[in-house]
């Protein structure tokens, strides 16, 4: 490639990443300017907007509803994912893919259609909206991102550590604690940790079938109405960004501790 | 002997016939949960979908009427319709978007420096969605960052007001929100491509252009296909976007939707409108698949 057209997608990388950042960067720079208003020139730096987070109650209840609904959800959608991962790399049976082919259906469905044949089987079956009908649609949406990463770890699992194991003279159940738990354990814990970012952020299911409790991004959504509210939006906005990256910071180093552990590359992602 | 060895295997074959194999036990579970939480609800859509309804009271008598109506009225023809280009728009914007980055990523930057590039790509995304879309409302309004910026500037004295709250808007932010879920499928297509047949190319007498189309793109397009198929099939159904900055009009066939369950108190119409969405794009994107698949048979 000549030197002129290398240039040319330099700069245009350029622009991408700008355009790519613009809101993640505006995000803490309006959390912290000291204006209702959100629009440049910016007028000085306050904590107020953190502060004001402090004392609202429904805000409370949302966090604590989201992170309860958020650790269930990953629990049982990574409990599901290591079952699917572990049948589908180590066994062959009859039907296989189709099954599969289901279990990873949510991750094309528009989340819309989900919600709405949730909403239709619970109303019409009479049960009333609550948290766990929340629960019950974000394992339904975790579990196929579950299942991608968990099968990449299951993948690099050789059978002959197993056959030796059992030859050893190991039980079934001493060769699964002591030799598949931890070689899979850095993919189970990536698989908890990204199932949690997406139920924490996940809207359009919570909105469909949230009564009474609602979860964080329902509340940010009832209070971008009212443009008052907007900065401590923005604060909170701010703060989940924080808490997310660290995550996903966290998920990625065990994800690579678990491929270096299984002597693999740590070159592939699955983010 | 004989008999004793024949009867253990037709033991033992008798046994693998009924002990089913222990990866479908394992199985189990997750597909059991997907088939009575996914597909048996949308079987009960497909059935509300003939039903009709008469305030609150669900009328179970068959009829066509739902999908009559979704298909025949011009309003919802309106919004299908518009759904449908907003998501083709979108799609076409944010693979054009990618393609470049994903390009640049895999032939430009050293391979120890490609992990810390791609979470570099991805870290926007790990802001909330929600407020992701509404800061986008923030920079394009009318008191936004933009238009405040250019007016301290001195370049506009009037705020820009075709900017927000419209088709485009829609259009820009969702190319946004996709971006790393092009750059993804696209730079992984890139990277298995095998770097001597670009060499044998040259080698050949093609130019660079010329290269790029007959080697690059088609070797590419596993990636471009998916990074379309993923862009296009959950906008079409997007439901926040439209809301937040798209304006009366820019409104799409979600939020008719859910108009229909909520405060129209018409769920079968909901259920055929979600239903025929959902039939509308899984046939464009299974067109696309074949005629994909159609050209890269094709001798160039």
């Amino acid at each position: 490639m000549s030197i002129r057209s290398s240039a040319l997608l330099s700069l245009y990388v350029g622009f991408f990443l700008i355009f790519l950042y613009a809101p993640t960067l505006l995000l803490p720079l309006f959390a912290f300017n000291d204006s209702t208003i959100v629009a440049f020139p910016l007028s000085g730096f306050t904590t107020a907007w953190f502060a004001g987070l402090l004392d609202v109650p429904a805000l409370h209840e949302a966090t604590i509803n989201s992170l309860a609904v958020a650790l269930t959800s990953a629990v049982l959608a990574t409990c599901l994912g290591i079952l699917a991962a572990r049948a589908t790399t180590r066994y062959r049976f009859r039907l296989m893919h189709g099954m599969l082919g289901l279990i990873m259906l949510p991750m094309v469905l528009p989340e819309m259609i989900i919600a709405v044949a949730f909403l239709v089987v619970i109303l019409h079956l009479g049960f009333s909206l609550s948290l766990f009908s929340i629960i019950l649609g974000h394992v339904l949406l975790c579990t196929p991102f579950s299942v991608a990463i968990l099968r990449t770890a299951f993948q690099g699992l050789d059978h002959n550590y197993e056959d030796a194991s059992t030859d050893l003279g190991y039980s079934r159940w001493a060769t699964f604690r002591l030799i598949i738990v931890p070689m899979v354990l850095p993919g189970v814990v990536a698989s908890l940790l990204i199932s949690f970012t997406i139920s924490l952020d996940e809207f359009i299911i919570a909105f469909f079938l949230s009564g009474t409790e609602t979860t964080l991004p329902v509340y940010i959504w009832g209070q971008l109405r009212f443009p008052q509210r907007v900065p401590n939006v923005l604060a909170l906005g701010t703060l989940l960004l924080a808490i997310s990256l660290g995550l996903m910071i966290t998920a990625e180093f065990f994800r690579r501790r678990g491929l270096r552990k299984l002597g693999l590359s740590t070159q592939e992602s699955v983010l | 002997m004989v008999q004793a060895g024949l009867f253990h295997m037709i033991l033992r074959s008798c046994r693998r016939a009924v002990a089913p194999s222990p990866g479908l036990v394992l199985i189990s579970p997750p597909f059991l949960y997907a088939l009575i939480l996914l597909a048996a609800p949308i079987v009960g859509v497909v059935m509300l979908s003939f039903w009709s309804q008469d305030f609150l009271e669900i009328q179970r008598d068959f009829t066509f009427a739902n999908y009559q109506t979704a298909w025949t009225e011009r309003v919802y023809q309106v919004l299908m319709l518009r759904s449908i280009k907003v998501a083709l728009l979108v799609t076409v914007a944010t693979v054009l978007l990618a393609f470049p980055m994903a390009y640049f990523l895999s032939f430009h930057i050293p391979k120890r420096r490609k992990q810390l590039w791609l979470f570099l790509i991805t870290i926007p995304f790990w802001t909330s969605y929600l407020v992701r879309i509404f800061l986008w409302k923030v920079i394009l309004g009318y008191n936004g960052v933009i238009n405040g910026t250019l007016t301290t500037l001195g370049i506009i004295d009037e705020p820009l007001r075709f900017i927000l709250y419209n088709q485009a808007a829609v259009v820009m932010t969702l190319s946004h929100a996709w971006a790393p879920f092009a750059v993804l499928p696209i730079y992984v297509a890139l990277e298995k491509i095998d770097r001597s047949l670009l060499e044998a190319s040259v080698d050949l007498g093609d130019g660079p252009l010329r290269r790029f189309f007959r080697i690059t793109l088609p070797l590419a397009m596993p990636g471009v296909v998916a990074a379309v198929l993923i862009v296009f099939i959950p906008t079409v159904g997007d439901y926040i976007t439209p809301n937040l900055v798209g304006g009366p009009n820019g409104l799409m066939i979600a939020n008719m939707i859910e108009v229909q369950f909520k405060k129209a108190n018409n769920d079968p119409l909901g259920a055929a409108l979600a239903l025929s969405a959902m039939a509308l794009v899984g046939t464009m994107a299974l067109l696309f698949i074949w005629a994909t698949r159609k050209y890269l048979r094709s001798p160039s």
